[in-house]
């Protein structure tokens, strides 16, 4: 086969490349789109020299899904459900970031309980999506058990979800203006009991990982890539912390009150699969104790915004009073309009830095909304990581990378 | 690829993780046995909707459109008419003659049911939806009203509407 349409055309330069003495031959290897370790639609075009890997080229834009350009017909309160689909497994993650350009462009205070419901539930994704990274990750090395035992704590995680919001995955529970519903009884309880085990649970998977030596002998020394390679290439997120740069934007530019909560950022130096590893078990420690501070200190008072002209009323109110009704149907069903401007906001992802970069034309609809998403920063670094290393160990070296294809292709 | 491995060291971490294993073949297992038994869902899970009535049994939608403006997948359809002496079917001016949602592009996002100003359309806890037949996906407003309570009088439909229905 010689398609020129294909990425760099490798395919067609292996087949044209003269054999060499000896007979042999370097040989295309087609990994994906639908192959099990690349969760998701990723196609990587292997060129192998035997069992080392000469040339690797991603292929991505399997799962395009424009949800950049429908942001544009939606109003801005609307195009936050759109937000929920970029990622699946950090939903809260993008509302949030998308909510705070907004909300920066609108110039909105939103009250502290609504600021620390935020903290603590993209703390509570961060561990959902840490946890599943860390299953899947196991499972394509060939840990079957830990999958299974993570994938017990992250349901607990999305049934708090569906708790606050009303649904596991796709919850939309940020709004610009604070928060969607007002938090459920009995939050508090479920958080705690979740948060008090979970600790011990992290243990249980470095019982079975941390010193066994398969898995330290399938990680250790697996997928490195120079630092300033990665910084080239816009690698954000724990691969940078595993290589010894402790950029985090929480602490880096804090936003949401990040700035109240004392944590660390985990740092190693070792830059490998096991060192990213490391970090990101340190991370859902870290953000355990983010969420026990939330919890402990948690702001009484309103969850949205004092701005009538943004965020619905009370129900209460609109079914007592003509103002707040008025303002019920003028939201509904114009939307609100947002000042003239543009504003590049900024979150820590689980992924790594996402960014929202938000154009207002002073109309109700956004004109426009980009996402500067990790996963595509990240896998730019899989041809330099994997070039030159064993086929076996590209799996290895790919799951640490921690993507999420739709994430990548928006 | 480690060269050398410690063999007590290795034999240290294989017997660590099979405690693991071992400590959770005795606590008690966590799946839900869906669909032998209903599953679990929190209050506010997102279902597929259910049309409410008030206590007289009238349909509290008064075809007032918000849910239809609100909806991101623009999967509502209403058509409106006024409720008359001998035709009376929700407690407000209007009624939805015709109330469809459309669910094969419904996203259960709720914005619905936060614009409906007489708490009319809800989310149940419904979710078997999956169907062979995407045409059978669009539900009416029949499929979704609430029962008419016990006592109540259901709502008034003049003989010639009713002939019509
Ligand atoms: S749940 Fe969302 S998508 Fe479905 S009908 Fe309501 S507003 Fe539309
Ligand atoms: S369901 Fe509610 S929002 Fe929709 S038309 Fe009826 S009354 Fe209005």
């Amino acid at each position: 086969m010689s398609d020129s349409s294909v990425p760099g055309n490798i395919l067609a330069e292996a087949e044209e490349e003269p054999q060499q003495p000896g007979g042999t031959r370097r040989m295309v290897l087609n990994m994906g789109p639908q192959h099990p370790s690349t969760h998701g639609v990723l196609r990587l075009l292997i060129e192998l020299d035997g069992e080392i890997v000469a040339k690797c080229e991603p292929d991505i834009g399997f799962l395009h899904t424009g949800i950049e350009k429908e942001c544009e017909v939606k109003t801005y309160q609307q195009a936050v459900t759109l937000t929920d689909r970029v990622d699946y497994l950090a939903p809260l993650s993008n509302n949030l970031c998308y909510c705070l350009a907004v909300e920066k462009l609108l110039q909105l205070e939103i009250p502290p309980q609504a600021q620390w419901m935020r903290v603590m539930l993209t703390e509570l994704t961060r561990l959902n999506s840490h946890l599943v990274w860390l299953g899947t990750h196991a499972i394509d090395i060939g840990a079957m058990s830990v999958f299974l035992y993570c994938f017990r704590e992250r349901e607990e995680i999305l049934k708090i979800f569906e708790m606050f919001s009303g649904q596991r995955m796709m919850t939309s529970y940020f709004r610009i203006g604070g928060l969607a519903l007002e938090p459920p009884r009995g939050w508090q309880k479920r958080v705690t009991s979740f948060i008090d085990i979970f600790p011990s649970r992290i243990d249980e998977y470095e019982n079975l990982l941390t010193n066994n030596q398969i898995w330290i002998g399938r990680t250790r020394g697996v997928g490195f890539i120079p630092l300033e390679d990665m910084l080239d290439l816009g690698v954000t997120g724990p691969m940078l912390r595993a290589a010894g740069l402790a950029m985090d934007a929480r602490k880096d530019a804090p936003y949401t009150s990040y700035e109240k909560f004392d944590f660390e950022v985990p740092t190693r130096t070792e830059n490998d699969v096991y060192a990213r590893y490391q970090v990101r078990i340190e991370e859902m420690r870290q953000s355990t104790r983010i969420i026990r501070q939330a919890l402990e200190g948690m702001p009484a008072g309103p969850w949205k915004a004092d701005a009538p002209h943004v965020v619905l009323p009370d129900r209460e109110k609109m079914k007592t009073q003509m103002e707040a009704l008025i303002y019920h149907f003028k939201i509904v069903t114009e939307g609100f309009r947002v000042p003239e401007g543009e504003v590049y906001q900024v979150i820590e992802s689980p992924r790594g830095e996402l960014g929202y970069y938000v154009v207002s034309d002073g109309t109700t609809r956004p004109y426009r909304v980009h996402m500067r998403t990790p996963s595509f920063g990240n896998l730019q670094a899989v041809p330099k990581m994997v070039e030159g290393i064993l086929i076996a160990d590209v799996i290895a070296s790919i799951g640490s990378v921690d993507f999420v294809l739709g994430d990548s292709d928006r | 690829m480690a060269e050398k491995i410690d063999i007590l060291g290795a034999a240290g971490a294989i017997a660590k993780g099979l405690g693991v294993t071992f400590k959770e073949m005795m606590s008690p297992t966590v799946t839900e046995n869906y669909p032998d038994e209903p599953p679990k869902f929190e209050e506010r899970f997102r279902g597929s909707h259910i049309l409410q009535r008030d206590e007289n049994g009238m349909e509290k939608c008064v075809a007032c459109f918000l849910c239809a403006a609100a909806c991101p997948a623009d999967c509502i359809y209403i058509e409106a008419a006024e409720n008359t002496e001998t035709t009376r079917i929700s407690g407000g001016e209007r009624y939805a003659k015709v109330y469809n949602i459309d669910y094969n592009r419904c996203i259960f996002c709720g914005y619905c049911v936060e614009a409906c100003p007489t708490d009319a359309i809800t989310h149940g806890h419904g979710f078997e939806l999956a169907s062979y037949n995407t045409s059978t996906l669009i539900k009416r407003k029949e499929d979704m009203l609430a029962p008419v309570p016990p006592g109540a009088h259901a709502p008034v439909i003049a003989a010639e509407e009713a002939a019509a229905h």
